[in-house]
């Protein structure tokens, strides 16, 4: 039976963990690298790297850190952050990452997600969509780390992105995410009945049992989360025993 | 003793080449390389196809390269020497996939490359994630492994066989999904094991240990 995933997420800038991860036996909590090393032995199932800043100057340092994660950790990784074109994906693909994350291009020309899938395979392109809640029931992309509105619906964009060739959805909830409130279940649910590829819910999560919730009543194959493992109030595996617990099937190590 | 993982230009070339170079590094005499160069491969003890990709954009880039896929056939052929392929590297081992179009793979393993298509709706595709395996059969490369172990998928297509026998182990998704089919000197595996931790890294230097 395929489990639900757990992954840790970590913001990077300039090579650097933006939050710094709070593991008592990390030597630099600032390096990706090392945090990623921390989780892979914790259990978690994923790791994603967001570039927060990327830029054109700093994509080197973004490729650097796949190429050094994939040298130490022998798990799945999805890296996001700046990815514009095919010959993004497929640098990132060579350093070492699994799975590329798509924002803001997709948004722009959902066609790169054709062409990328098209060449490196949907289970590679994963599309990142910021929403935020614009009327009940109703949600809207949002770009730019939710400064920018773009007026389109959130569960029409999730489609098209997927008739495109997109394998994974990483659905973020820009009303919920940095407040510990839970993740937008309403919009989770929607978006995971509207696509037939695993939804991966973000944004919100303050305790377990939030994390129970994205699964039985958001729908997501998977949870992602990021404050409430760095800060080091659960670890990886409380949180497995947790969605165990509530019947999720949950890779148990 | 020289193992070469096969640059086709697709696949997470880096992950897989690092797994190897790890568990290489704690055999005698052992040594990877990346390569494109049908003079290496000929020169290789083994070889493995990596895969990440389209079914026919893998194929034609593996055509493409002037004397690769020659240099595969003699290797694996003619001279037997140890095979690996993972993910779309296993489906490769099929007569045809059926990914966008019908495209001819290499025909070591009689079986196509066919959708996953679950019943249950609320089955996602691609698989992807942790899936348990269900070993059914014996080989020197699934030594210590055994029916519970998780390994990491990420596929939506499926390697369908005519022989059973030739199937080693699958896993369970709405039915079952082969993970592992076995021909002579040559094995496939549906997940990745450069992403499967300890499980994954195991099945490695089992095939780095295979002598057939």
């Amino acid at each position: 039976m395929l489990k639900t995933r757990i992954i840790p997420c970590l913001d990077v800038a300039e090579g650097r963990v933006v939050k710094g991860v709070n593991f008592v036996d990390l030597v630099d909590a600032g390096d990706p690298v090392e945090a990623a090393r921390a989780y892979d032995a914790a259990g978690a199932d994923e790791l994603c790297f967001l570039d927060i800043k990327a830029t054109h100057e700093n994509r080197g340092t973004l490729f650097d850190l796949a190429r050094r994660t994939a040298e130490k950790c022998f798990m799945p990784l999805t890296v996001g952050g700046g990815v514009r074109s095919p010959a993004d994906v497929r640098n990132l693909l060579l350093a070492g990452a699994d799975k590329v994350s798509f924002n803001s291009a997709a948004v722009a020309d959902p066609d790169v997600i054709a062409q990328s899938a098209n060449h490196f395979g949907s289970q590679c392109v994963v599309v990142a969509i910021d929403a935020k809640t614009v009327s009940p029931g109703k949600w809207e992309i949002f770009t730019h780390g939710g400064r920018r509105a773009t007026g389109i619906d959130a569960i029409e964009f999730a489609r098209t992105v997927v008739s495109k060739g997109a394998g994974e959805i990483l659905l973020t909830s820009m009303d919920r995410d940095g407040t510990r409130a839970g993740f937008n279940l309403p919009l989770t649910r929607a978006i995971s009945d509207a696509v037939s590829v695993p939804v991966i819910a973000s944004g919100g999560v303050g305790n377990l049992d939030h994390l129970v919730e994205g699964v039985t009543q958001g729908g997501a194959s998977a949870v992602l989360a990021a404050s409430i493992f760095h800060f080091g109030n659960f670890t990886i595996q409380e949180a497995k025993a947790h969605m165990a617990a509530a019947g999720i099937p949950m890779r148990m190590s | 003793m020289l193992t070469a993982l096969i640059d086709y230009e697709s696949g997470n070339l880096h992950s897989a080449q690092k797994a190897f170079e790890r568990m290489a590094a704690d055999l005698p005499n052992e040594e990877v390389v990346v390569t494109s160069d049908p003079e290496v491969l000929r020169h290789a003890d083994r070889l493995v196809l990596p895969g990440d990709g389209a079914f026919p954009a893998c194929k034609a880039a593996l055509v493409e390269k002037t004397g690769l896929y020659e240099a595969l056939l003699e290797a694996v052929e003619e001279d037997a020497k140890p095979f690996l392929g993972i993910c779309v590297g296993m489906q490769m081992m099929a007569r045809f996939g059926h990914e966008y179009q019908t495209t001819p793979g290499l025909g070591w393993i009689a079986g196509d490359i066919r959708p996953i298509q679950p019943t249950d709706f609320s089955l996602k595709v691609p698989h992807m994630g942790w899936n348990d395996l269900v070993i059914t059969g014996a080989h020197p490369v699934l030594a210590g492994l055994k029916t519970g172990d998780h390994a990491y998928f990420v596929h939506s297509y499926q390697f369908v066989l005519e022989d059973m026998t030739q199937r080693l182990a699958h896993v369970d998704y709405d039915g079952e999904i082969s993970a592992i089919v076995s021909s002579g000197t040559r094995i496939g595996m549906q997940f990745h094991p450069e992403k499967s931790q300890s499980t994954g890294l195991r099945l490695i230097s089992n095939f780095l240990n295979w002598r057939p």
